[in-house]
């Protein structure tokens, strides 16, 4: 198994009272509840959090992309990757994903990238997203044209690092006579790609096919939703007529490692409880606009839509699987089990959420890489070698 | 007496149509709720004119065509369509959503029209001016932001849709995103061309409209030569569902005066 320290980067200071006021931290609460000197602190303790967990050998550090919101001070992975990439020197640096869609020039991103895998010497580990569906709010970007637009933009950028240039692009939402883009990446043929999604049948049936093989990564979902879609990927390589490995799959999730079960909780009880309540809550049509998923996917959320306004209790989290929280050898128990069940070879601990504040991220992080990474590298790796 | 739907094809996408009445033609051009159904007004106008309603392509029970991209591509259908059925003399009449595309129609071709009628139409942005955000409206906020009359609200919210009504719903929603979320219920370019419009035009406006306010009739008004305004006091952005007679009187009042 590999272990990569996944960061959103919130605004930690955000006022929570907030609530009585606004009904998400998304699109619009006004950025007058953004402070700059605290912006300012967040932006350099955050990338210190980083490359600590480069020093502690973890496989990765990743960021993503958000827009005009609290929930993360990630506009551009971009910036966060470039400040990591010289200042780290073993972890790959994964952008988890570029929302390609929101671009009106993918061609930028392709060439953006590009210079991050050649800076670091080919530790860029590309994903590619679409955004939620706030973003298409905060954009103006059509959410109808949204998979249309991954689609066409993802051809274009692996065309542009792929084949040599110039070549002429006519697309329905892009067009170029001229991509030719440099630098080609440092990677050959390109940077891995990982697609990260809350799940949905289109995109595990796209990310698994044999001409793309792209790794799967479930994001901030219950155990059993992470269980069912990751199946759901090696059921349907299986159709295309190969066996999907644990590389192609990864986990995403909020973990916090204390001294006990009992400090853990105490500890972690209301960063986690901000992040599920006050950071990531939205109202319905700001999540799911017109378009963003098919009209087919879009009834099946709807009728599961209560789920999306409920507070949730850390316990609530700990039971279905959304957080995992303990002493090392509960997280590492919770973990293992997973891990032996569903067959991901990728976790990536979220291992600040909401409000938790630096000290005990670095605690977190540093029993995280200490007690339960060693014990559960062998895990993938072993079965991956008796597959072989 | 209520029209029943049927289906045709114009150049190869099928849509809904309703229609009844004799008389001269009117067509009728619906706004984001579709016309799923044969409503008091227009069974009203039926008893004057001969009253034509078709479905948008991408709502309701019509084809959600690739080519439909604008309202502009949506102006350039109805003229294919007013071919098609072979219309003269039309007096076009056109709400919200409809009502901008009665407009993009007319700066193409007035060749037909012998009268426009426009209610609440969308289209232009006054800079100073926003209207409301309707994608972000839930639908209990929907209903209650669009009529004026909160009573006649609370009796529209205590109807729960059908499963069949919830998907034509959700349908006309994603209809109305692919035609208006990008720029937001407006063409930038609208208003170098509206001085084309060389037919009568009148222009009816809620003037409690809470999704697009008021001040757009005049905004209308100073582009289209001669245009009339009338405002309906008490009245939110649907005065055909909200104030049905007067709406009524009034459309068919302009009609007869100004018949050729």
């Amino acid at each position: 198994m590999k272990f990569y320290f996944f960061h959103l980067m919130p605004y930690a200071h955000l006022d929570l009272s907030y609530t009585e006021k606004y009904e998400t931290s998304w699109v619009k609460l006004p950025n007058t509840y953004y402070d700059r000197e605290k912006g300012h602190d967040l932006y350099n303790r955050y990338l210190d959090e980083l490359e600590y967990a480069d020093t502690l050998g973890f496989d990765g550090i990743g960021c993503n992309e958000h827009h005009q919101t609290a929930y993360g001070m990630m506009p551009s992975p971009i910036v966060i990757a470039s400040a990591l990439s010289r200042r780290t020197k073993n972890a790959k640096i994964l952008i988890l994903g570029s929302a390609i869609p929101l671009r009106e020039n993918p061609l930028w991103l392709a060439e953006e990238h590009a210079m991050i895998d050649t800076i670091t010497g080919g530790r860029l580990i590309t994903g590619f997203v679409r955004g939620i569906g706030a973003e298409y709010h905060a954009t103006g970007v059509n959410p109808i044209w949204s998979h249309e637009r991954f689609h066409e933009a993802h051809d274009l950028i692996i065309r542009a690092w792929t084949e040599p240039g110039p070549f002429r692009f006519a697309g329905k939402h892009y067009h170029f006579d001229y991509v030719n883009v440099w630098p080609r990446p440092y990677q050959q043929p390109h940077p891995p790609i990982w697609i990260p999604s809350q799940g949905s049948q289109e995109t595990i049936e796209w990310a698994s096919h044999p001409d793309r093989k792209y790794t799967y990564l479930q994001t901030f979902s219950p155990a059993s939703a992470v269980a069912r879609f990751l199946k759901m990927y090696r059921d349907q390589a299986e159709t295309y007529g190969y066996e999907a490995s644990g590389d192609q799959l990864g986990w995403a999730i909020p973990v916090y490692v204390a001294e006990s079960d009992e400090i853990a909780k105490r500890e972690s009880r209301p960063h986690i409880e901000a992040f599920r309540n006050k950071f990531a809550k939205m109202p319905f049509e700001m999540l799911l606009p017109p378009g963003y998923l098919s009209m087919g996917s879009m009834k099946r959320v709807a009728a599961a839509k209560a789920n999306l306004s409920m507070d949730m209790t850390l316990e609530i989290l700990d039971e279905q699987g959304m957080f995992i929280v303990g002493s090392p050898a509960t997280v590492r128990e919770r973990l293992a089990a997973a891990q032996k069940e569903i067959g991901f070879n990728h976790l990536l601990p979220l291992l600040q959420f909401g409000t938790l504040p630096h000290d005990l991220t670095m605690k977190n992080a540093k029993l995280f890489a200490e007690q339960v990474m060693p014990q559960l590298r062998p895990l993938g790796e072993a079965k991956a070698k008796a597959a072989e | 007496m209520p029209a029943t739907k049927t289906i045709i094809g114009v150049r190869g996408t099928k849509i809904g149509l309703m229609r009844a009445g004799q008389g001269a033609p009117m067509l009728y051009l619906h706004g984001a709720a579709g016309a799923s159904a044969w409503l008091p007004f227009m069974e009203k106008l039926s008893q004057q004119f001969d009253l034509i309603v078709p479905e948008h392509p991408a709502f309701g029970a019509s084809d959600t065509p690739d080519w439909l991209e604008s309202v502009g591509d949506l102006a350039f259908f109805y003229l294919d369509f007013i071919k098609q059925l072979g219309l003269k003399d039309i007096h076009l009449l056109g709400s919200s959503l409809g009502g901008w595309t009665a407009l993009e129609l007319a700066i193409r071709s007035t060749h037909d029209l012998a009268t426009i009628t426009v209610n609440c139409p969308v289209g232009l942005r006054i800079p100073d001016v926003p209207i409301g955000d309707m994608f972000l409206w839930n639908p209990e906020q929907r209903v209650r932001n669009l009529v004026h009359d909160q009573r006649l609200a609370d009796q529209m919210l205590a109807v729960r849709p059908s499963e069949a009504e919830a998907e034509v719903l959700m349908k006309n929603n994603y209809a109305l995103a692919r035609l208006a979320w990008q720029p937001r219920f407006h063409n930038p370019d609208l208003e170098k061309w509206l001085h084309r419009i060389d037919v009568p035009t009148h222009i009816v406006w809620g003037r409690e409209d809470k999704l697009v306010p008021v001040a757009y009739a005049q905004a209308f008004a100073k582009l289209i030569p001669n245009a009339r305004v009338t405002i309906i006091p008490e009245c939110g952005h649907m005065p055909h569902l909200e104030k049905t007679d007067a709406f009524v009187r009034l459309a068919t009042a302009f009609c007869r005066e100004r018949r050729p």
